[in-house]
């Protein structure tokens, strides 16, 4: 093979074929991707209810500090399941390569991907690759799709917290965010900023078990923790008050962030969830968070009240009250 | 790495209001001159912590929000000519011109790319030879040294298709219009903590000297700004108009000489179009001796009639916000027909922008 993408890699032909063979059936390693059907036919995913979701994942670079596109589209997926209460079985992946990309980019993309799925218990079942000429995508594009199983009494939406409800996070906020700006600015610090992208639906189960009444979950990536409380504020149509000092935010991330005049509340993550609770299981869905390493730095945030639906505001650290708002537009760096 | 929460401990806060309230007799109207600062302000509440006998108004320190209409036509034009890459901030995308905006231009054929720094604009143009790459040079005292390092960066390596469109400014002479003008009576100047970072706070000695107003450079945590808000109290009271540093960690006296040969290297000062103040002499910086060859304004014809024409889109009152006359919410079309996600005005539009602080952060919807 060569080593680097050929527009002929995308043609259907022979090299499509190589290619497709030699980096993702070699690397996802299942029999039902190996049987290189036109559809993978899955067994029998047994009793509950299945969830089904797709995402499109695009980062420059493709390679962070922390992970890569690869273990993002497979995480990003997963995530999305489980934020519905859905234990995740099977996923599909397409690409679509740039001309150009090395070939060894793309194997590690896969290889990753591969680990990442692995290590969550999820398997690539399907898959297709196309190729575009030199200019027209960013190296690599990655689509996947997901299927998960809900199991039986589990009712987790958007649409559900109550007043008197908890509001927790599972652990610092802002991390992936930063960790990818750090590389596109060329920012060097002492303490890198490590990307927290993470399959979180072990998390999700360790809660459900303790409580399988978790009335919200969300996974706050792009906008942030402060775009998905008010989207959840907005869809369970509550007012949601947060404790500014409450909130887990590395040092790292944060001098960072006031160096950029960016707000971590809006930076994304990819290996955090926020959870709205009954107020009387807070203390046992927050220890049950703390005892999974994904959730070591989990707290309790705030309180859902009747208030102003779809309001957030925030306590600061100071004792003051403010409005948080959704993002608009993109974060950017102040220019003074 | 722990500079951060030192600077925001509530109990420390407390003290420093404590002093504020007990110092603050008489009603004062103070300036905080800097969009980082405002917005700083609203996103830890210090307004409503302050005695109300405080009034903070914003100025005009948001680069974005003081580039003229006129300007920004050029901008667009300049986007719009074949072969030119324009290379800009991302707040400067969705300003609204005389005819539409460069998000608007990029939608309809132009090559607008937003940039993180000006090295990114050098790297295009190493990268793509073929184009003409202009960074749109926005900013204060803060941002021109990256323009004047990226110029000399291209002058060495040999760049030959690299320009800048700078509508660079500087913040005193402003700050100065505002004092002469009269328009608002103030009491007192908080001044820019990363901008004096560069020109010393010895920069301001003129708000002491010539319009006998207390002056005191602050940082952007609360404690800095708390900080700086007790000083300028405390010298009202006391009768004293001195320029005063409450950003020791950040700021000397002097500044910092080497931005500033850098600057003087590459640029020369000149007269400057804001929005808002109209033009103020020696407020700009324009390419000097052989930098000239990388100014991207020979690439416009001037004489072309449009530039006369640039108006301000209609009912908006952006030039008052930024002088400190009209308070955002006053503006008749804050929250209703302008808002961030649909502004009218450019102070909607910018992360520094006084309006878009209020809207964020006002909790008044």
């Amino acid at each position: 093979m060569s080593d680097t993408i050929l527009l002929a890699h995308g043609s259907g032909g022979q090299l499509s074929h190589d290619l497709v063979a030699e980096v993702f059936v070699a690397s996802f390693a299942n029999p039902m991707l190996g049987r290189l059907e036109d559809s993978a036919v899955l067994a029998n995913l047994g009793s509950g209810r299945l969830a089904f979701t797709t995402d499109s994942y695009v980062v420059r670079p493709l390679f962070f500090p922390g992970g890569d596109i690869g273990r993002l589209a497979v995480c990003g997926t997963i995530n999305d399941l489980a934020m519905s209460g859905a234990q995740p079985r099977y996923l599909s992946a397409a690409f679509v390569i740039e001309e150009g990309l090395p070939i060894a980019d793309l194997r590690r993309i896969a290889r990753s991907m591969a680990e990442t799925a692995r290590e969550a218990g999820v398997a690539i079942v399907t898959g297709d690759t196309k190729v575009v000429e030199r200019g027209h995508g960013d190296g690599c594009f990655i689509t996947t799709a997901g299927i998960g199983v809900i199991p039986d009494g589990v009712d987790v939406s958007a649409a559900g917290a109550w007043p008197g409800d908890a509001v927790l996070v599972s652990g610092t906020v802002g991390d992936h965010g930063m960790a990818i700006m750090s590389q596109r600015e060329g920012l060097r610090f002492e303490a890198e900023i490590v990307s927290d992208v993470a399959p979180l639906h072990t998390l999700v189960r360790a809660m459900l078990e303790v409580c399988p009444e978790v009335h919200c979950l969300r996974d706050p990536t792009r906008g942030g923790l402060a775009t998905t409380l008010n989207e959840l504020a907005g869809q369970s149509g509550v007012e949601i008050v947060i404790e500014e000092a409450r909130i887990p935010i590395r040092p790292a991330v944060q001098s960072l962030c006031e160096l950029l005049g960016i707000d971590p509340l809006y930076v994304a993550n990819e290996g955090k969830l926020v959870a709205i609770v009954p107020e009387e299981a807070a203390g046992q869905v927050l220890a049950a968070m703390r005892a999974h390493p994904l959730g070591r730095d989990a707290a309790i945030i705030g309180r859902v009240r009747s208030g102003r639906a779809g309001r957030v505001s925030l306590r600061t650290t100071l004792g003051a009250h403010r409005i948080l708002d959704m993002m608009v537009g993109e974060l950017l760096p102040r220019i003074c | 790495m722990r500079y951060v929460d030192e600077f925001r401990d509530p109990a420390r806060a407390q003290v420093l209001l404590q002093r504020i309230r007990d110092t603050a007799r008489r009603p004062v109207q103070l300036m905080e001159f800097c969009g980082t600062h405002t917005h700083a302000m609203f996103r830890h509440g210090i307004r409503q912590l302050l005695p109300p006998s405080i009034t903070m108004l914003s100025g005009p320190g948001c680069p974005v929000c003081v580039t003229s209409a006129a300007d920004l036509d050029r901008a667009i034009a300049l986007a719009s000519l074949p072969g030119v890459t324009l290379t800009t901030f991302g707040d400067m995308l969705r300003v609204p011109g005389s005819r539409g905006s460069l998000q608007t231009a990029r939608a309809a054929g132009a090559d607008v790319r937003v940039i993180y720094s000006s090295l990114d604009a050098l790297e295009i143009a190493r990268r793509e030879p073929a184009r003409t790459v202009v960074i749109l040079g926005v900013g204060f005292e803060t941002t021109a040294p990256t323009m004047a390092a990226a110029l000399l960066q291209a002058e060495q390596e040999g760049i030959e298709n690299l320009r800048l469109y700078s509508l660079h400014k500087l913040t005193p002479p402003a700050m100065a219009a505002i004092l002469r003008s009269g328009e608002v009576a103030l009491d007192g100047i908080l001044a820019p903590g990363h901008v004096s970072a560069i020109i010393g706070s010895s920069a301001w000695e003129f708000v002491a000297r010539d319009f006998h107003l207390p002056c005191t450079v602050a940082g952007f945590e609360p404690l800095d700004i708390l900080q700086g808000i007790a000083d300028l109290v405390e010298q009202c009271e006391a009768g004293i108009s001195e320029v005063h540093n409450a950003y020791g960690r950040g700021v000397r006296s002097e500044g910092n000489p080497a931005a500033q040969a850098l600057l003087a290297e590459v640029f020369e000062v000149s007269g400057a179009e804001w929005r808002g103040l109209g033009s103020v002499p020696a407020s700009g910086l324009a390419l000097r001796g052989r930098f000239r060859r990388f100014d991207a304004r020979p690439l416009l014809d001037e004489r072309r009639p449009d530039w006369s024409e640039a108006r301000e889109p209609a009912g908006c009152r952006c030039g008052e916000v930024l002088r400190g006359v009209l308070e955002p919410t006053r503006c008749p079309l804050f929250g209703r027909a302008c808002t961030p996600e649909r502004p009218v005005g450019p102070c909607m539009v910018s992360s520094e922008g006084s309006c878009a602080a209020h809207y964020r952060y006002g909790g008044t919807r």
